[in-house]
C-alpha cells in the first residue's frame, strides 16, 4: 500500500532533506540537510515519525500537489506559511489528504523554510547513506519540481487535523551569538568591535550555501595567503572586498578566506528563518558559555519535540 | 617550545586543530597523525575530522564534551607516537593530454617556457599526494606539482568545465568531478572516476594517499569512458 502525492507547483530550491549526510566532509561533501532543523523535526515528531526521516523542504516559492493515491497525514512545520486544502490553515499542522484533494503551501507573513512530512516512508534516492539534497551536485533526495511524483509507503493516518504549537524559539532570530575567530587575529581591533557593535542586515543575496550580509566594511587587515582550511556551518567569512557571507547548510567544506566569527549552531536555525533585508546583529560568547547555550537549547527543543511525539495517536496503518 | 598546536574554539561546537600558518610537510603530517589518532582512538562527544593542509577541525557534540575538555583528549592523541607508519596507497589516475581536451597545454607550456611534450612529462613526472579533499565532492587537492609548471591561477573563471578535467595551479593538481566554473589551468582529461558508484568506497582516494598519472591515448580516452 502506497499513498501518491503529484507535484503541480514547486518554487525553485524546493527539496528532499533527511536529518543531513555526516562523515564525509573530509571527501569535500558537506553535510546538508534542513535549513531549520528544528522546524523539520518537529514536522516529523508531530506525525510519530523517527526524528531524521526524510521529508520536502519548502522554500518562499511554495509547493502544491495532487493526493492521487490516499489516505494520508501530512505535518507542516516551519515559518508562517500559509496552508490550504479545503481549508486553510498557518504553518505548524497536522491534517490529512485522501485522494482526489489539493493541498497549496505558500509564503506567508514570516519566515524562509517550511517543512512538510509524510507519515510514512517517502521515496527518494539516497546518496552516502543520506535523502538530503546535496546542492551544488543535485545528488541525494534532490529537488522536488512540477509534474514529480512522490510515492510514500506504508503511509497512515495519525488522528484529527491538530494545530501544532510553535514554541518562541522556532521564531526568527535577528541577535546572533558567537564564538569569536577562527581567525579574528586577521582583522584589526576596531574592526572586531565594528561587527560586534553595528547593526548589519541579510541581503537577497542568499540560498542554501549561504547569504551575504550587508553592514560596515568589515575588510580583513593581512594579505589573503591563509592555506584553505575546513569551514563549519555558521561561519561568518570575509572576502578580501570586506563583504561578510554567512555560511548556511550547503557550505563549501573548505575556504581560504579568513572567518572573524562563527554563529553558534543551536542559533542557525531561527537564523534562517529570516528574510532579506531583516536587521541582525552579533553578540560574542566565550566557548565555555556558548556550549551552555547550546545545552539550555538542547534541553529545550528536546522536551518540546517529545511532547508533540507523545500527542501523537495513530488511527490506521 | 613551538607555539603549535593552537587550539581555537569554532562555536559552540568545533575545535581548530592548528600546526602552522604555512603549508609545511611537518605541519601536515601532523594533521595526519592527529587525524589517524582519532580515528583509532576517538574521544568523548568526537563527530567529525576534517584534515586540511595545516590545520584540522574536530566537531564535537557540546552535550557530552567542550573545548576545554577536547583540547585535553587532543593533546594527549597528539602527543601518542604512531604504532606504526602506514604504507602510503598508491592510486593510478589516467590523462589524457590530447589537445581538444587540454586547451590550456600551449599556454601552460608558453609561461613555463617549455614545449607541450615537456609540459606533458613535467606533470607525470611529480610526485602527488592528497593533502585534502575541498569545494566539492571528490574534489581531491593533490600536492606535487612540479616547480617548472607552478603557475598563478587565471585572472578569470572559465565556467562550465567539463567533469574529469585535469586541472592545475600553483603546487596542486586536482581531477574534477562535477562541471564547474575553474581558474585553474586545463592541461588534459580523465576518465578515472574520483566519485564510485561504490557504497563501501564512494571516493577512489583518502587523504594521505600517493598518486600517479598515467598518460593514455584518446582513442583510450574513448574506451575508457
Amino acid at each position: 500500500m502506497s499513498a501518491h502525492l503529484r507535484i503541480t507547483a514547486a518554487g525553485p530550491l524546493v527539496s528532499v532533506q533527511d536529518a543531513g549526510r555526516f562523515g564525509f566532509a573530509r571527501f569535500g561533501v558537506t553535510a546538508s540537510g534542513p535549513m531549520d532543523r528544528l522546524a523539520y523535526r518537529a514536522a516529523n515528531a508531530a506525525l510519530g515519525n523517527r526524528l531524521d526521516a526524510a521529508a520536502i523542504e519548502v522554500s518562499l516559492g511554495g509547493l502544491r500537489l495532487d493526493c492521487l493515491a490516499g489516505p494520508i497525514s501530512l505535518a507542516v512545520a516551519g515559518a508562517g506559511f500559509i496552508v490550504e486544502t479545503d481549508q486553510a490553515f498557518g504553518s505548524w499542522q497536522v491534517l490529512t489528504l485522501a485522494a482526489g484533494q489539493s493541498l497549496t503551501l505558500r509564503r506567508g507573513p514570516w519566515g524562509s523554510w517550511c517543512y512538510l512530512a509524510v507519515a510514512g516512508e517517502l521515496k527518494a534516492p539516497l546518496w552516502l547513506g543520506s535523502h538530503a539534497t546535496h546542492g551544488s551536485s543535485g545528488k541525494g533526495g534532490g529537488l522536488v519540481t512540477a509534474g514529480m511524483d512522490l510515492q510514500i509507503e506504508s503511509p497512515r493516518v495519525v488522528g484529527p487535523d491538530r494545530a501544532l504549537p510553535c514554541p518562541v524559539f522556532a521564531r526568527p532570530r535577528h541577535r546572533l551569538h558567537v564564538t569569536l575567530g577562527p581567525q579574528d587575529r586577521c582583522f584589526a581591533p576596531e574592526t572586531l568591535q565594528a561587527f560586534l557593535s553595528s547593526p548589519f542586515s541579510l541581503t537577497a543575496a542568499g540560498n542554501r550555501m549561504g547569504v551575504r550580509l550587508a553592514g560596515p566594511d568589515i575588510a580583513p587587515n593581512v594579505a589573503l595567503t591563509m592555506p584553505s582550511e575546513p569551514i563549519a556551518r555558521g561561519s561568518v567569512q570575509v572576502a578580501g572586498d570586506g563583504v561578510a557571507t554567512l555560511l548556511l547548510a550547503d557550505h563549501q567544506t573548505t575556504g581560504g578566506y579568513p572567518k572573524i566569527a562563527t554563529v553558534l549552531d543551536c542559533d542557525l536555525d531561527a537564523a534562517a528563518q529570516l528574510r532579506p533585508h531583516d536587521a541582525i546583529g552579533f553578540t560574542a560568547l566565550t566557548p565555555a558559555e556558548a556550549v551552555a547555550r547550546a545545552r539550555l537549547y538542547a534541553a529545550s527543543t528536546e522536551s518540546y519535540l517529545a511532547a508533540l511525539a507523545a500527542a501523537v495517536t495513530p488511527l490506521s496503518s | 617550545m613551538s607555539l603549535y598546536p593552537i587550539f581555537r574554539a569554532v562555536a559552540e561546537q568545533a575545535v581548530l586543530v592548528e600546526f602552522g600558518d604555512a603549508i609545511t610537510a611537518q605541519a601536515h603530517r601532523a594533521v595526519l597523525h592527529l587525524d589517524a589518532m582519532l580515528a583509532d582512538h576517538p574521544c568523548l562527544g568526537f563527530r567529525e575530522a576534517t584534515p586540511a593542509f595545516v590545520n584540522l577541525l574536530v566537531r564535537f557534540d557540546p552535550i557530552l564534551t567542550d573545548h576545554a575538555a577536547i583540547e585535553t583528549d587532543l593533546r594527549r592523541l597528539i602527543a601518542r607516537p604512531a604504532l606504526q607508519t602506514r604504507a602510503q596507497t598508491q592510486r593510478e589516475v589516467q590523462v589524457c593530454y590530447d589537445a581538444e581536451l587540454a586547451p590550456d597545454l600551449p599556454e601552460v607550456a608558453r609561461r613555463s617556457g617549455l614545449s607541450p611534450e615537456a609540459v606533458i612529462a613535467a606533470h607525470l613526472a611529480g610526485d602527488y599526494t592528497v593533502f585534502l579533499y575541498g569545494f566539492a565532492p571528490g574534489y581531491a587537492y593533490l600536492g606535487g606539482v612540479r616547480a617548472e609548471l607552478q603557475l598563478p591561477r587565471k585572472d578569470t573563471a572559465l565556467r562550465d568545465v567539463p567533469a574529469g578535467s585535469v586541472i592545475i595551479a600553483g603546487a596542486q593538481c586536482i581531477v574534477t568531478t562535477l562541471m564547474m566554473p575553474t581558474g585553474w589551468w586545463i592541461i588534459g582529461r580523465s576518465p578515472t572516476a574520483i566519485l564510485q558508484d561504490d557504497p563501501a568506497r564512494p571516493f577512489l582516494f583518502d587523504v594521505g594517499d600517493a598518486v600517479q598519472f598515467r598518460r593514455i591515448s584518446r582513442a583510450e580516452f574513448e574506451a575508457a569512458r
